[in-house]
This record gives C-alpha cells, sequence and structure tokens, in this order.
C-alpha cells in the first residue's frame, strides 16, 4: 500500500539510507553500520563508486561556480543527501557570499543533519520533501522563498533522478519543477547509466542489486533518457557528457579525466529558455 | 608565484607535486589535483621548516596529519601514501642544509608525529560525525514521530468517522479492529464484531465463490476481491453488503492482515426486489404481468433442440359487460378471483400463468408433453371457470374462449407465439365463446388480428377507409322517418367491412377514436344538411351520432361540435348524439359540463343502451338527456307471441318513467310487426331495427323518407 504523503516514514537506522552510503563513498563517517555493509556489499561489485561519488560532488561544484559566475546565486538542491564539506553552500559563498541555498531530500536523518550545517544562516535552510512529489517541494515555504518568479535559480538534480522510478514519472516532476522557476534558470543534472561504467553490464546490475535489497532501487538510463530530462533547456556547453568531461578547470586535470569510473554515467547543464 | 629554477621554493612545490600524484586517487576531496597541490604546499612548507627546526618539535608534524584530515584524506591509504613521499622524497628535495644521518633521524620522527597527527585528527573527526550524525537521527527521529502521531490521529478519525463500514482482521480471520460505523451496521455491539473470527459469518446466500475468494486472499494468492454478501445481524435480521476486502502486506511484502470495507446495501437492495417485483407482476392480481411472462417464454423458446411449449391464451368472454353494468371495483373481484383460480391450475414445475393486462390471461407449460399438458392445461382452466364466482352477494357465471398453440421451440419468437394465440383465442370467440380452439396456421393467416388493426387504424382514417351508413329511425305513432342512426364502417383492403364493434374499442385505447369520431360527427351533419337541403319536404330529418367515452371527456367536444354545426349551417336541434349509460356512470358535473352546454344548444343527447348496465334511475334527473334508448334486450321478448307480461311491466314502467321526466323514448333491434305494435301501445316514442330498415347508404335513408312522405 502506497503511503500517504502526510505519513512519514519511520526513523530506522538499521535501514540503510543512499545519503549516508553515499558518504561512506565519501570516506565520511556520517553513516552508521547498515550503511557501511551496504557500501561495502555494493562495492564488491563497483569498486570504483568512491570515484563516481566523487566525480559527482566535483561536478557539482563546478557547475555551482558556473551558476554563480553566470549570476544565479539561488540554489535549490534537491536530492542533497549529507552535505560534509565542499556543500554548495560553501562553493557557493566562496565566490559570492550573498548565495542562497535550499537543501531537500527526503532522507529525514539528511535533512536533520543538512538544517544542523546551516543552523543560524539566515541565507540556507533545509527542507524534507519528496522529488516524487514536485508540488509537495514547491509548496515548502523555504523552497518558495528561494524561487522567484523574475529570478533564476540553479536547480541542482545531482545523482538523484537515478533514483526515481518510471511509475513516478520523473520527468513530470522535473517538468513541474522547471515551470516554477524562472527563465534563464539552470538545471545541474548527473545521472547513472549503463554507458562509460567500466566494467560488464551483469557486473553493475550487482550493485543495482543491492539498491534493490535496500529498497531503493537504482535506475539505469540511457544517454538519450537522460538527455529527456532537459526538455525546455538549452544545453550549455560541452552537453550531456561524462562527469569529468563536464569543464574541467582550466588547469586540465589530467588524472581525473583519466580516471575511468568518474566516467560512469552523464553529467549537463542547461539553461531554461 | 615566481620562484628560482631549482632554488629553495621550486623544489619545495615539485615536492608538493609528487606529494599530491600521490595522493590524489586515494582522496575523497572534490578538489582538482591542482587545487589540493596547492593545499598541500604549505604543508610542505611545514615539514621542510620542521627538519631544520632547533630544538626539533613533534608537534609540527602532527599538525600536519591533522591537516590532511581537513583536506579530506580520511583514507588510511593517504597516510601511508603521505609517509611514502615523505620519507622518499621529504629529504631529497628539501634537506639543503645539515647533515645527512641527522636530517633521516628528523625526518623519520617526522613521519611518526604526522601519523600520530593524522590518526588523533581522523579519531576526532570520525567521533565529530558521528556524534552529529546521531543527533541528525534523533532529531529525525522525534519529528516523525510527531508527525506519526498527528498522521496516526487523522488516520484515526478518518476510520471512525467513516461512512463505510471498516473492519480489519488477521489471516485467522479473527476481527481486530472495526470502525463506527461497521458497528451501526450489525447493530450497534461493537463486542458482537470484535474478537469474533470472520468465518463465523457464512450465509445461506453465499455463493460458493466468495469463501475461495476468501481462502485465496489469505493464502496471500490474491490481493483483493469485492463481492455483494449477506450477513446475520445478531438479532437474526440480514444485513446486505456490497464488500471488499484488501490483503494488507508488511514491508517485506509478507501478508500481515486483511481490510475489509463494507457497504450497507440492504436499503437499495429491498427496494430494487420491490422494484423488480412491481415491473414484472401485475398489481391487480400479483400475478406475473406481459413482461415476465414474455421473459419465460422467450426463455422456453431458447431452450433449444427438442423442446417443446404450450400456451393457453384465455380471454373472459362478456367480460366487458360485467365490468359496465357492476363496475370496475366488481369486475376487479372477479379478475382477482379468476387469477386465483388460474394460479391453482398450473402448479406443476415448468407451468405459469400471467395477466396480459385487462381480461387476458395467459398460462405456459414447458413440460416434458406439452402436447397433452397444454390440452391438461386448458381443461383446467375450463374446469376452474365453471363455478360461479360470487362478486358482492352475486354468483356470476365467468366463461372464457382459449387459444392454444403448441409446439417446438425453435421455430418461432415470442410475439409470434401470440400473436397466434390471440388469433386462435377470436376464433374461439366467434365460435360462441366458452371454448378452446387449438391454433391452425392457415387460419392465423386468415384471422384478423387486433395487433393489425391496430397499427393499421390511422392509415385507414388518413386513406378515407371509414364510411357511414344510416340506419333511419321511425315514430312508431305514424310511421314516418323522423332522422337516422349514423354508424360507422371499415373498408378494409384485406378483410372487407368491418364493423364498429371489432375497431371502435382499439380506436378507444389508441386515442385515435378522437379525430375518427370528429369525423363521423362532422360527415353526419353534413349528411343531414344535404338531406334538409335537397328534401325539406320530407320533415326536419335528424342524425344520432354516437360519441364513445374517450370523446366525451375530450376538451374539444363541444368547440368542435359548435364550429361542425355552424360550418355546415345544420340547426343544433337536428342533432343527437348518444352517450352510453356505462359512460355516464358515477359522472360528476365536470364529465357532464360539456353535455349541458350542449343541450342548453339545442342539442338532443340520447341515454344509449339503457338498461344494460346498473341504472341509477335516480340519476337520471341530472343529467342532461332528452332521449331514452332502450336497449335491444328489451325488445328481444316481444318478437313472438304469447308476449312475457313480465318483460312488458319492465318496459311500460321505463316509458312512464321516461315521459314523467319529459324524455323521449327510442327502442332498438325491432324486427317484427308484431314488436313494433306492442311497443306502440307501450308508448314509446321511435324505433329502428330490421322491420324497418337495415343500416344502408345515406340515399337509401332518402328514398324511404321520400316514400313515407308519400
Amino acid at each position: 500500500m502506497e503511503r500517504p504523503a502526510w505519513a512519514p516514514p519511520g526513523i530506522d537506522i538499521t535501514m540503510p539510507s543512499v545519503a549516508r552510503i553515499n558518504d561512506c563513498y565519501l570516506g565520511g563517517s556520517y553513516n552508521f553500520a547498515a550503511d557501511r555493509e551496504a557500501a561495502r556489499h555494493a562495492m564488491v561489485f563497483l569498486p570504483g563508486l568512491p570515484k563516481i561519488a566523487q566525480a559527482n560532488r566535483a561536478f557539482m561544484r563546478r557547475a555551482v561556480r558556473f551558476a554563480v559566475a553566470e549570476g544565479v546565486t539561488r540554489i535549490l538542491d534537491i536530492g542533497c543527501g549529507i552535505p560534509s564539506s565542499g556543500a554548495p553552500h560553501e562553493v557557493a559563498r566562496a565566490a559570492d557570499p550573498a548565495a542562497r541555498v535550499v537543501y531537500v531530500d527526503h532522507d529525514p536523518v539528511a535533512v536533520a543533519h543538512a538544517g544542523a550545517t546551516v543552523e543560524g544562516d539566515p541565507r540556507a535552510a533545509a527542507v524534507c520533501a519528496d522529488l516524487r512529489r514536485p508540488r509537495d517541494v514547491l509548496g515548502d515555504p523555504a523552497v518558495k522563498a528561494v524561487l522567484d518568479a523574475r529570478l533564476p535559480v540553479l536547480l541542482l538534480l545531482v545523482a538523484v533522478l537515478h533514483f526515481v522510478e518510471d511509475a513516478y514519472d520523473p520527468y513530470a516532476a522535473v517538468g513541474e519543477l522547471r515551470d516554477a522557476t524562472a527563465p534563464g534558470s539552470l538545471l545541474a543534472v548527473t545521472h547513472a547509466a549503463y554507458e562509460g561504467t567500466p566494467v560488464p553490464r551483469e557486473q553493475t546490475d550487482g550493485a543495482v542489486g543491492v539498491y534493490n535489497d535496500i529498497r531503493n532501487p537504482l535506475i539505469m538510463r540511457s544517454r538519450a533518457e537522460i538527455a529527456r530530462f532537459f526538455e525546455g533547456y538549452d544545453m550549455v556547453e560541452p552537453g550531456l557528457v561524462p562527469m569529468p568531461q563536464w569543464r574541467a578547470d582550466t588547469e586540465l586535470d589530467a588524472d581525473a579525466v583519466e580516471e575511468p569510473w568518474a566516467c560512469s554515467g552523464f553529467a549537463g547543464v542547461g539553461r531554461k529558455r | 608565484m615566481s620562484a628560482e629554477p631549482d632554488g629553495p621554493e621550486d623544489r619545495l612545490r615539485r615536492f608538493a607535486t609528487i606529494w599530491s600524484r600521490a595522493l590524489f586517487p586515494a582522496t575523497a576531496t572534490s578538489l582538482t589535483r591542482p587545487e589540493l597541490e596547492r593545499q598541500l604546499e604549505p604543508l610542505a612548507r611545514r615539514l621542510r621548516d620542521a627538519l631544520a627546526e632547533r630544538p626539533f618539535r613533534a608537534a609540527t608534524g602532527e599538525s600536519v596529519g591533522a591537516a590532511l584530515v581537513e583536506a579530506d584524506c580520511t583514507e588510511p591509504e593517504t597516510l601511508s601514501r603521505t609517509l611514502d613521499v615523505v620519507d622518499a622524497y621529504l629529504v631529497l628535495y628539501c634537506g639543503a642544509q645539515g647533515e645527512r644521518e641527522e636530517l633521516r633521524a628528523r625526518c623519520a620522527r617526522l613521519q611518526h608525529a604526522v601519523a600520530a597527527g593524522f590518526a588523533r585528527a581522523l579519531r576526532e573527526r570520525t567521533l565529530a560525525e558521528q556524534e552529529a550524525i546521531s543527533r541528525a537521527a534523533l532529531a529525525a527521529r522525534g519529528t516523525v514521530a510527531e508527525a506519526l502521531h498527528a498522521s496516526e490521529a487523522r488516520f484515526r478519525a478518518v476510520f471512525h468517522g467513516a461512512a463505510i463500514g471498516i473492519g480489519i482482521a488477521d489471516l485467522d480471520g479473527t476481527v481486530l479492529e472495526v470502525n463506527d460505523a461497521l458497528v451501526r451496521m450489525f447493530g450497534g455491539l461493537e463486542h458482537q464484531l470484535r474478537g469474533r473470527n470472520v468465518g463465523e459469518w457464512s450465509h445461506p446466500d453465499d455463493s460458493p465463490h466468495v469463501w475461495k475468494l476468501y481462502e485465496e486472499l489469505v493464502r496471500g494468492e490474491r490481493e483483493h476481491y469485492r463481492v455483494e454478501k449477506a450477513f446475520y445481524r445478531p438479532d437474526g435480521t440480514v444485513l446486505w453488503t456490497n464488500l471488499t476486502v484488501s490483503l494488507l502486506r508488511d514491508a517485506d511484502g509478507v501478508p500481515q492482515y486483511q481490510l475489509a470495507l463494507v457497504e450497507d446495501t440492504t436499503e437499495r437492495r429491498l427496494l430494487h426486489l420491490r422494484l423488480r417485483y412491481e415491473a414484472t407482476h401485475d398489481a391487480l392480481t400479483g400475478l406475473p404481468n406481459r413482461t415476465l411472462f414474455f421473459e419465460r417464454l422467450e426463455k422456453a423458446l431458447a431452450a433449444g433442440k427438442g423442446a417443446r411449449f404450450g400456451l393457453c391464451y384465455l380471454d373472459l368472454d362478456g367480460f366487458k359487460a360485467i365490468n359496465d353494468s357492476l363496475g370496475h371495483a366488481a369486475g376487479d373481484r372477479l379478475l382477482v378471483e379468476v387469477a386465483d383460480r388460474l394460479q391453482a391450475c398450473a402448479t406443476a414445475p415448468g407451468e405459469m400463468v400471467a395477466r396480459l393486462g385487462g381480461d387476458e390471461f395467459v398460462a405456459l407449460t414447458t413440460g416434458p408433453d406439452t402436447e397433452r399438458g397444454v390440452d391438461e392445461l386448458a381443461g383446467r382452466i375450463m374446469h376452474a371457470l365453471a363455478t360461479p364466482i360470487s362478486v358482492d352477494g352475486r354468483e356470476l357465471t365467468v366463461r372464457g374462449s382459449i387459444g392454444i398453440v403448441e409446439g417446438p421451440a425453435a421455430d418461432r419468437g415470442a410475439a409470434e407465439v401470440l400473436r397466434s394465440a390471440d388469433i386462435t383465442m377470436y376464433r374461439a370467440k366467434h365460435a360462441g365463446g366458452n371454448r378452446c380452439e387449438l391454433a391452425d396456421p392457415e387460419a392465423d393467416a386468415r384471422a384478423i388480428t387486433r395487433h393489425g388493426l391496430t397499427t393499421a387504424l390511422p392509415v385507414a382514417l388518413e386513406r378515407g377507409e371509414f364510411f357511414i351508413e344510416y340506419q333511419p329511425l321511425v315514430h312508431l305513432g305514424d310511421g314516418s322517418v323522423r332522422g337516422a342512426e349514423a354508424l360507422v364502417r371499415w373498408l378494409h383492403p384485406q378483410h372487407g367491412v368491418i364493423g364498429p364493434d371489432r375497431f371502435i374499442p382499439l380506436a378507444e385505447h389508441t386515442g385515435l377514436i378522437v379525430p375518427l369520431g370528429r369525423w363521423v360527427l362532422e360527415e353526419s351533419v353534413r349528411q343531414a344538411r344535404t338531406w334538409q337541403a335537397r328534401h325539406a319536404d320530407a320533415g326536419p330529418l335528424r342524425v344520432n351520432v354516437n360519441l364513445s367515452p374517450c370523446q366525451l371527456t375530450h376538451p374539444g367536444l363541444v368547440s368542435d361540435t359548435v364550429e361542425i354545426l355552424e360550418r355546415t349551417g345544420l340547426a343544433p336541434g337536428a342533432l343527437c348524439l348518444e352517450v352510453t349509460e356505462s359512460a355516464l356512470i358515477g359522472a360528476d358535473d365536470d364529465l357532464l359540463k360539456p353535455l349541458r352546454h350542449l343541450a342548453e344548444m339545442g342539442v338532443d343527447i340520447a341515454l344509449d343502451d339503457f338498461g344494460t348496465g346498473y341504472s341509477n334511475l335516480a340519476n337520471l334527473r341530472r343529467l342532461p338527456v332528452s332521449v331514452l334508448k332502450l336497449d335491444r334486450a328489451f325488445t328481444q321478448g316481444m318478437q313472438h307471441y304469447p308476449v312475457d307480461p313480465v318483460d312488458l311491466k319492465i318496459v311500460e314502467g321505463i316509458v312512464s318513467l321516461a315521459h314523467s321526466l319529459d324524455l323521449a323514448v327510442t327502442v332498438e333491434g325491432v324486427e317484427t310487426g308484431a314488436q313494433a305494435d306492442q311497443l306502440r301501445e307501450l308508448g314509446c316514442d321511435t324505433a329502428q331495427g330490421w322491420y324497418y330498415a337495415r343500416p344502408g347508404p345515406p340515399d337509401r335513408l332518402h328514398e324511404l323518407a321520400l316514400a313515407d312522405v308519400l
């Protein structure tokens, strides 16, 4: 039975959470035994998962910097997970101290932590809402405050859309979010794919199975399917590419580009027409 | 920053580059390697300075280890790579001054300090992060608990406030929770439900699949089902429901509970049953009606190869007379008694009796030997009617005519079968009634069906298939022709001339009587005007026109009549409208008003068929009539000599009564001279009958009138 929108799931730290598993990949300690167990299990199939997580974070950093450089200083990070060092508000503030950030996640622990991280910061907030219910996201007062009919925002959907099953129509959800943002707003997406992942598909499926087991299915999508999320957006150069190839910093980082795991899946930024 | 090639700064930077290259693959940093390298440069400087520092301070090395952790180099691998790089390259790139041995020793001690600093910082960071995430989990748990509490309160309100009955049971069938609506449905006592087992609620009307579905659900083979189900309430009454049962599974998909949503349909069902009964049964007799009979007949006819059926179509003989004379209430009581008797005739399986309407009944048999069965059924019906029926203290002898159809089921449709039975019944009626006839396809083809006539009537009027014959009305005193009664006929293209007794009731039934009656009136009035114009010396010839009960209540009666009289120029006194006594039984002022209006204008009103109904003599005073037409039944007794003295007395009495009320008396059915003499002596005023003339074309009357004068 599907849970009604107003009945939140319980907190069970013996159940792994994707937000905390991701923290494991990043070498953090914002996680519990069950999360570390799940992370270890997934890494049996995809040992490069930490590199993938790292590449996601690196892309996110570059995307935020790009946005701020373009004058987009309002950031809505949906599926923020556990913001550790190098989180978007830190990156954005380094370029523009007035930048505003709202973190959104459906994991109440991640949101509680994000809330603690930005506590007392008038230009940042953390909101518990689910991307699968975009109206809930858009209806939150903190989200409403950061969205402005005239001012563009950066919508970060980093490593989150591949956790939304087709049954929940992620395209419609992204469309609704797009419609709520001003023209010129930016959408930054990373998404898992079989393409680029440097192991056979069957091996990747082993990791997919781990996520299925913790009831947080990981949905692999093709490049074309991922490109469809940018409907209504013009792609920013260089388009939808492997993560390290998206606007690698001027001092070209050969090490990262050559890291094969970092090229799993795709990243891209679009500008709303 | 510029640095002299191979100077100390340049060497320091080369060390940092080597260090960052070694470290980068093992870190989780989101920095690029050059960025990391820039972060490592100050650390490299600290290490270089520590090499030369006097006295040697381990704290510098520790701070470098801690800084690594801060730069997200939290993997143990990053420490080991750092130590490798320091061990291999620090002295080489940064140990410019000093003695080799001394530098190596310091470098080793530095490595120990870096390791200790790294471990301490990592421990601090790990503990801090663990504490932070635990706090977050706790905080989230509080928020969620609050939300859950609110959500549960809402759920409870929904559960208990729902208009639909809701019950939750475990998979053994034990009822765990019920809401108020469900308790109310079951009579208001919660303990009658909670703790009881679902299996106890079987009901004789449960179809077998109800419990099969239930078993499938509790075994986890079915997610939900929806059935119509009856329950006994604790007080023994029956609750009918639309029941939807769903299987509730836990987070792992293991079946846990069953959820029942119960909608009370008892009222709706009763209403439905009642409506169905009313739609398929005759309100007066309680017998199945035409609808239900057709359903059964169609089913019998669809029974397939080898099956046969038998049908009796019964029409009571002379029922109309009973209805007219004793009134509808008595007629209804008679029909109820007939229905009861018929019902008793058809009790075997496969037999049924239905009332089609009026005094028409049908009996159907689908037994094994319908050839014999239908004969016996007809016999039982005739026998059942043989005993007189007591209505209002009178013993009424009821006779019936039966048309029988018997045959293989597959041959014909229901309508065709019924039509054949109807025709056959008419054959029985025409043969004198009180008998059965067996359907004969050839006779069917010839027979004039009421159905056929009914559908042909409207067209017949358009095509001018009706015509009028006139029967002279003769003055008994001097034998002169005083007028004629207009009698309508139908020249049917196939069946020839048809009398009004066959089609007037049909016209009454379909409402065609109104335009037909208007046509007859107009035609007759025009004819009377012609007679007057062509033969003024023959005296004022009057015309009598029959009005049917339907025309009597038609709002256009007066205006139509006035308009026709004015248009043709006939004096109102030359028109006499005949109304049957039965049509005026119980007539109220509203019904009499148009007649009064016409009478005041000078139109004569005659009371037709006087003496056949329940003659309310006291009523005569208030009717606007000027003529009584004695029914032929009174004159029949005077056809032969000697005349029954009682008949004489009755007629004499009526005539005397009529005259004292200023009414003229006309007698019908005069067939002999003796009758005419008798009636003249009794004081009757006018007569009509074969003795004078049969109904004929208008010119005949003209000739008669003329002859009379001559």
